[in-house]
């Protein structure tokens, strides 16, 4: 009998819990379905040294692509590379706008802005030196790259680069540029 | 283990992974709910003839998760640590589980408050510094209050108080910190649309810390301030920072605790356009070891930070023997120039050069005898000493055939001061380093790459090479194997093999890694920041997911 009401016990206990977590699940999926995300606040500083807040990033309702990388990080460069030489045509199609975050600390930041003015690169670009930014973005190794919607809304990610990956997120710019949804 | 060098650049030497969940956002009126997660799992065998120490734990684990909350202008977060048993190489007193970092953060236009643990830098560091590098365990965050304000256009003005995190504990000192950053061309609106920029700074940090020396009466109160500027002139770049210290004997210090005054001095130039950048930079750290701490030691609780000032490598055997900064005394330069040699759409060259160095200072030690203020040395004249820390002479060239072939060809002269930087009485080292990295863009899908490496020296352990074969199937799936093999030892029973293989999943942000194989006791830097890493032979799981 003792034994009965204990398992009772447990199992009434065990029950309310799932309600629990049933009920939390339920809430989170409600909640995807209404929101995305948008650029959180923190201090960068544009190539001349001004101070700018990242939540200000906009591209007039167009998409924006996010690109955290550094002077001595080579896949970074490289994937800036390979969308520099498709960049002004992106441009023209889509209206997308391509914002580069260098995460370079006192050590190499003077080489970013000589990285960028030699490459030719015509992105808006802003040092994140005490990475504020790539902690609010929860940004660990890069590359890593964000699409962001007209809205400022993050729509997708990507971490890491081999080439030939530019091909695919031009896909998903053209369909954010499209209004369609990205899965 | 091995760093893929073609998808990501881990600021560790096992992140060669990271990973995509889209998850669920709460509605716009309660806010976002972000983070990211990463574990590395190892599972060691020992391995006598390499130098792998038997692990009793077998098994061990580092990972931790960041879990952000946003609303508005407010932000609050958390980071949940966990090291059931710290990965072989990480600093043992990283044990258990905690939460060592949490804050909330109120953010306006132009007020941000913080309470809890942050991050933060002033002006080049060389005053302040607290940062992370996950990878190198290396975390000096700070905990306590900080404000940020913006009091009229263009003038930034900076205050915080707080102790500085050790491991899993705190330090025992107290940490107190002001910076003022005036913007001259947002301060003055006749100046706005002005080609030439100049902004000005100026910090000052001190730490308080009880005297329990039995023998020296030691300050409690050790100020350090700094004045920097930094100026734009059309492709012109000019930076430059000088920093003080007060007398502050502590266990760092080269000779015994003296009561020398400490100074640092960085200035960087960098001139770039289209095809061409040159750029050079110098430091000099004399007496500049700063810590929270008087009595800590290696990397733990530093508050400034004297950047290392040379090239900064990514290929393996360039990085064998990496200079990590002496702010106890260097003289630093380097200067670098890259220009685009060949413009055409089937064929594309451009080429960079950088010569760094460091050298000690130039001072003559005091005769303890004599000397009765504790100074422990002189400088003789501002510029280096003779003896020589680092030398690094590198070429770099790199080639694009079409749109399919890529090659990378670089040549490096490196002199090592082994005994300074790393360990008393070893001799210095002078080596040559030659690297061909050519990789090929599949019709299809997919890149194959091979990276050929080689490293040519009397010293140590004579020469190097390896080799590794890396095959990107798609923008999903990676697979790589390499041998490092010190091919030249003298002894020839100690030619030594160190293959390894890896293969990783890709999608989105998240990242699986898994591999197996041997891995050469070293040492891993970031930032002139460095950690020994011992001898291991095990397989190796990473996790990275952000979200």
């Amino acid at each position: 009998m003792k034994h009965t009401v204990f398992t009772n016990a447990l199992g009434k206990k065990t029950k309310m819990s799932k309600k629990l977590i049933f009920a939390t699940i339920g809430i989170l999926f409600s909640f995807s379905a209404i929101g995305q995300s948008t650029i959180p606040a923190a201090d960068v500083k544009a190539m001349d040294g001004k101070t700018v807040n990242t939540s200000k990033f906009s591209n007039d309702g167009k998409p924006m692509i996010i690109s955290f990388w550094a002077t001595w990080c080579k896949p970074c460069k490289k994937e800036l590379d390979a969308i520099a030489e498709v960049y002004a045509e992106w441009q023209k199609e889509t209206g997308v706008k391509l914002i580069a975050i260098s995460t370079d600390d006192s050590r190499s930041s003077a080489k970013v802005a000589t990285d960028v003015k030699s490459k030719g690169w015509e992105y808006e670009v802003f040092q994140d030196e005490n990475q504020d930014f790539k902690r609010a973005m929860n940004v660990g190794d890069i590359p890593h790259t964000f699409v962001l919607n007209g809205k400022g809304e993050i729509v997708w990610q990507h971490n890491g680069y081999a080439d030939g990956d530019e091909e695919h997120l031009i896909e998903i710019v053209r369909k954010v540029a499209k209004g369609e949804k990205i899965d | 283990m091995i760093k893929s060098s073609v998808f990501i650049c881990g600021l560790a030497y096992s992140s060669f992974s990271s990973a995509q969940i889209n998850l669920p956002n709460l509605p716009a009126n309660m806010g976002d709910v972000h983070g990211n997660f990463q574990a590395t799992a190892q599972y060691y065998l020992p391995d006598s003839t390499i130098g792998a120490p038997n692990v009793p734990e077998k098994m061990l684990m580092n990972g931790f998760a960041n879990i952000i909350y946003t609303k508005g202008k407010f932000t609050a977060g958390i980071r949940y640590e966990s090291y059931l048993g710290a990965l072989q190489g990480f600093d043992p007193r990283y044990q258990g589980n905690g939460i060592p970092y949490r804050f909330a953060t109120y953010k306006s236009d132009a007020l941000e408050v913080t309470v809890g643990n942050f991050y933060q830098q002033f002006g080049n560091g060389l005053v302040l510094r607290s940062y992370e590098e996950r990878g190198l365990g290396f975390d000096n965050a700070l905990d306590g209050i900080r404000l940020k304000y913006e009091i009229v256009n263009g003038l930034y003005l900076t205050g915080l108080v707080g102790k500085q995190r050790s491991f899993m504990t705190q330090g025992p000192g107290l940490v107190r910190g002001f910076d003022g950053e005036l913007q001259i061309n947002e301060a003055f609106k006749k100046l706005a649309d002005k080609k030439l920029r100049l902004t000005l700074g100026g910090s000052f940090v001190s730490r308080f810390q009880r005297d329990e020396d039995p023998a020296l009466v030691l300050p409690e109160n050790v100020g350090a301030s700094a004045g920097r500027f930094e100026l734009n002139y059309k492709d012109f770049r000019l930076n430059a920072e000088y920093a003080y210290k007060i007398n502050d004997p502590n266990s760092a210090n080269l000779i015994g605790k003296i009561y020398k005054p400490g100074d640092a001095q960085i200035i960087m130039a960098s001139y770039a356009k289209k095809g061409i950048a040159v750029s050079a930079s110098a430091s000099r750290a004399d007496n500049m070891n700063f810590r929270s701490d008087r009595e800590a030691s290696v990397n733990n609780l530093l508050l400034n930070y004297t950047p290392a000032l040379n090239k900064n490598h990514t290929y393996a055997l360039l990085t064998f023997y990496p200079y990590a900064s002496q702010p106890n005394g260097e003289f630093q330069y380097s200067g670098e120039v890259s220009a685009k040699l060949i413009k055409k759409p089937t064929w594309k060259m451009d080429i960079l050069i950088n010569y760094s160095g460091s050298n000690t200072l130039d001072t003559t030690l005091l005769n303890p005898y004599f000397d009765n203020t504790l100074q422990g040395y002189t400088i003789n004249s501002y510029g280096p000493g003779k003896e020589v820390l680092f030398r690094d002479f590198y070429v770099e060239l790199n080639q694009k055939f079409g749109k399919k072939i890529k090659l990378s060809l670089v040549y490096s002269y490196q002199v090592y001061n082994k005994s300074v930087i790393q360990k008393a009485g070893f001799p210095t080292i002078h080596s040559d380093i030659f690297v061909a990295d050519i990789s090929y863009r599949l019709k299809k899908e997919g890149t194959i790459k091979l990276e050929v490496q080689a490293l040519s020296t009397n010293d140590d352990h004579q020469d190097w090479g390896q080799v590794m074969v890396e095959y990107t199937v798609n923008s999903h799936w990676f697979v790589a194997a390499l041998d490092q093999y010190n091919f030249g030892n003298d002894k020839i029973k100690e030619r030594y093999h160190y293959p390894s293989a890896i293969v990783g999943y890709n999608k989105n942000s998240n990242r699986i890694t898994l591999s197996y194989g041997k891995q050469r006791a070293g040492i891993f830097c970031v930032g002139g920041i460095c950690r020994l890493v011992p001898a291991s032979n095990g397989v190796t799981l990473t996790v990275t997911s952000s979200f």
